[in-house]
């Protein structure tokens, strides 16, 4: 996993409410046994119209919005399915990072597994930069995860707060798996006490 | 010291080790996999050089991809039969126990489990898979994860996990007749939005909750990640006991006496307190449908379609007119108005043995209304089958509904079964987000019950008061 430290880049705007993972990466993209390419079904149905053409109004189909590293949410980004094919198709499209006033919890976890950060902001904050994204052109924001900040261009930098273990997995592009591993005495342990306590677990 | 709640002792007899910075190492008793979310982490397992830890507590199955006509010609989609194939030779490499599209046990992942007797309760459970929240109806904890953690249970057996808050939904009172399960779920997130529960696991307490059979709690706890829950779940009680006692993979003799006993403990304690607490009456519950483009876009049969101009909060409005105009529907008309043109009965939600025996009841000696494609997947093989004892294949196929084999199907539509553009569906599945059930197809989530009454007058009807237009 790559480490994520200081992304600085340009930022898009997704101005709907619970964008769900369906949206993200449309069922006809889920039947690749890779984790690479997906950014082709990248909210697909919203990028196209019912006839198939591009639908121009999309952030993805706007020249001023080509290269977009950051991506701006409402509530509740990321419900519904499990599919870490939405993270993935998000990071090959070139998306670090997502910001939003919430997240569901199963994207929520499965951006940090792929090196990616999600930013939680209060309302105010999100509204104000939904407002600037808009308004200005080739707007970019540096985002630095070893301060918790993100610096505006205008000089201001808002803090957020994150999971201090999710974090550090993040800046040092952790394998998670890995670090369980480290702990096998621990595993083992505690398996051969549940063997007594529950045996019907291990009897299956 | 206070009492604990039935989630927190299942959680404390669950960490491995804790960590620093407030993460939890928490072991994992059983894991489901299936096609779509498993290719990528078998693939990282092989290229880390890992192995798998417990190849025996994994159950294994294609549902999603697999076609539900006759499958004896294999399956059409290259791609879908790839990622089949993909997860069958992984399974055999590991030596790991799967139920390949011949076997009678096949069927949805989240049927399957309770099926077998692989779900217990008091246990952790976890598949790539959302709706693994249908598994809590046990008393277990049961969570969907993404692919990187199903990677990571694979090679570990356990999962870093931060202890999520708890919320208590509280169901008390009789459901009036014709509602389900179903109808209380729907509520439910009518109630608390989709976000609703984010960040908690959910205990669902009330007597109405314990007067629910297995199927129901189910159905129940299926859809808590609609509400956005981490988990849902129901204390586990003589209903359970019955349910599991004897199940293929279900301890037998002095063990599973042993393990009732023990189950009997996990109960949440009457001086437990909750994070959050939410009520509801049984007797307010009327059926539900959605109108939206998310479960909690809903309201009861009884009711109209929202107009947006009589919402204050701008996001919300925008949001509203956003899915009617997507689901093509006129503010203000009643609910019953709404015309369908497809009916499905099926899904990790509906479509175990209790939800077609309901279903069937409704559509016994009657027709689907001439405009109506319906159809009947049940979740298993194994409920096909007893289904086809009971008659109840012919009671569906005389009233003019297809009788499928069993899938995820039109749940998701990564099947040939799907809506086509402006089609709209009553369907007793748990998403109705946009293209869901096919691209620009127009799905209402509704229960079993109401599924069969709008096939057959081809558009919604209030069931509690339905007349059927027909003989
Ligand atoms: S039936 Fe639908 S919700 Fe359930 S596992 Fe299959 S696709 Fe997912």
């Amino acid at each position: 996993m790559d480490p994520f430290t200081t992304v600085t880049g340009l930022v898009a705007s997704l101005d709907r409410l619970n964008v769900d993972t369906d949206q993200i990466i449309p069922k006809q993209y889920l039947k690749t046994i890779k984790r690479t390419g997906l950014k082709e079904g990248l909210f697909y149905d919203w990028r196209h119209t019912s006839d198939g053409s591009l639908d121009p109004t999309f952030f993805m189909n706007q020249p001023r919005f080509s290269g977009t590293s950051i991506l701006l949410g409402r509530d509740n980004f990321g419900c519904g399915s499990s599919r870490e094919h939405a993270p993935w198709a998000l990071l090959d499209y070139g998306i670090r990072c997502v910001i939003a006033p919430s997240f569901a919890d199963i994207f929520y976890n499965n951006c940090f597994q792929n090196g990616m950060l999600p930013i939680v902001l209060p309302d105010g904050d999100i509204n104000a930069l939904f407002d600037t994204v808009t308004a200005t052109e080739g707007y970019q924001l540096t985002v630095n995860l070893d301060a918790q900040s993100i610096s505006t261009p205008e000089g201001n930098v808002l803090q957020f707060t994150i999971d201090p273990f999710r974090k550090s997995c993040l800046l040092n592009g952790l394998d998670t798996i890995g670090l369980t591993l480290q702990h096998e005495g621990d595993i083992a342990a505690y398996e051969a006490k549940q063997k007594l306590a529950a045996p019907w677990l291990f009897s299956g | 010291m206070s009492g604990q709640t039935m989630f927190e002792k299942i959680w404390d007899a669950h960490v491995v080790r804790e960590n620093e910075a407030g993460t939890t190492l928490l072991y994992i008793d059983r894991h489901l996999v299936h096609e779509v979310t498993s290719p990528q982490a078998f693939e990282g397992l092989k290229l880390a050089g890992r192995t798998v830890r417990h190849p025996e507590f994994i159950l294994a199955v294609p549902d999603h991809n697999v076609p539900t006509t006759d499958r004896s010609h294999g399956i059409t989609d290259p791609i879908s039969a790839k990622q089949i194939e993909t997860l069958e030779n992984n399974c055999r490499e590991w030596g790991i126990p799967f139920f390949g599209l011949a076997d009678q046990r096949q069927g949805i992942v989240h049927v399957i489990g309770p099926e077998q007797g692989f779900t217990l309760p008091g246990m952790t459970i976890v598949c790539g898979d959302s709706h693994t929240s249908t598994h809590g109806a046990f008393g277990a904890l049961a969570f969907g994860i993404g692919t990187s953690e199903v990677e990571h249970v694979l090679s570990t057996q356990c999962l870093l996990q931060t202890k999520p808050l708890t919320l208590l939904v509280q169901v008390d009172g009789t459901l009036s007749q014709h509602c389900s399960a179903k109808d209380i779920i729907l509520a439910i997130i009518a109630r608390i939005g989709t976000a609703g529960a984010t960040g908690y696991v959910v205990e669902y307490a009330g007597d109405t909750i314990r007067a629910l059979s297995m199927e129901g709690r189910m159905t129940l706890c299926n859809m808590s990640i609609e509400a956005g829950a981490r988990a849902g779940m129901i204390a586990p009680d003589k209903h359970t006991f019955d349910y599991v006692c004897g199940r293929p993979l279900a301890p037998t003799g002095k063990v599973f006496d042993d393990a009732v006993e023990s189950w009997r403990q996990l109960n949440t304690d009457s001086d437990a307190t909750f994070n959050k607490v939410v009520e509801l009456q049984a007797a307010d519950i009327a059926p539900q449908v959605t109108w939206g483009t998310n479960p909690g876009m809903g309201t009861a049969v009884d009711q109209r379609v929202p107009d947006p101009r009589s919402i204050q909060d701008n996001a919300v409005r925008a949001a509203t007119q956003q899915a009617l105009d997507y689901m093509g529907l006129t503010p203000g008309i009643p609910m019953t108005e709404i015309a369908i043109d497809k009916a499905f009965i099926g899904s990790c939600t509906n479509a175990r043995i209790e939800d077609l025996r309901l279903a069937a009841s409704y559509a016994k000696g009657k027709k689907v209304h001439q405009r109506v494609h319906a159809m009947v997947v049940p979740g298993s093989g194994l409920v096909k089958m007893q289904a086809e004892d009971e008659g109840l294949d012919q009671v569906f196929q005389e009233a003019g509904f297809e009788w499928r084999e069993a899938g995820c199907s039109m749940c998701l539509a990564m099947n040939p079964d799907v809506l086509r553009p402006g089609e709209r569906c009553a369907s007793t599945s748990n998403r109705n987000f946009e293209g869901r059930q096919g691209k620009g197809g127009r799905t209402h989530l509704v229960s079993p019950a109401m599924a069969v009454a709008a096939a057959i007058e081809g558009h919604f009807v209030d069931i509690r008061s339905w007349t059927p237009s027909q003989p």
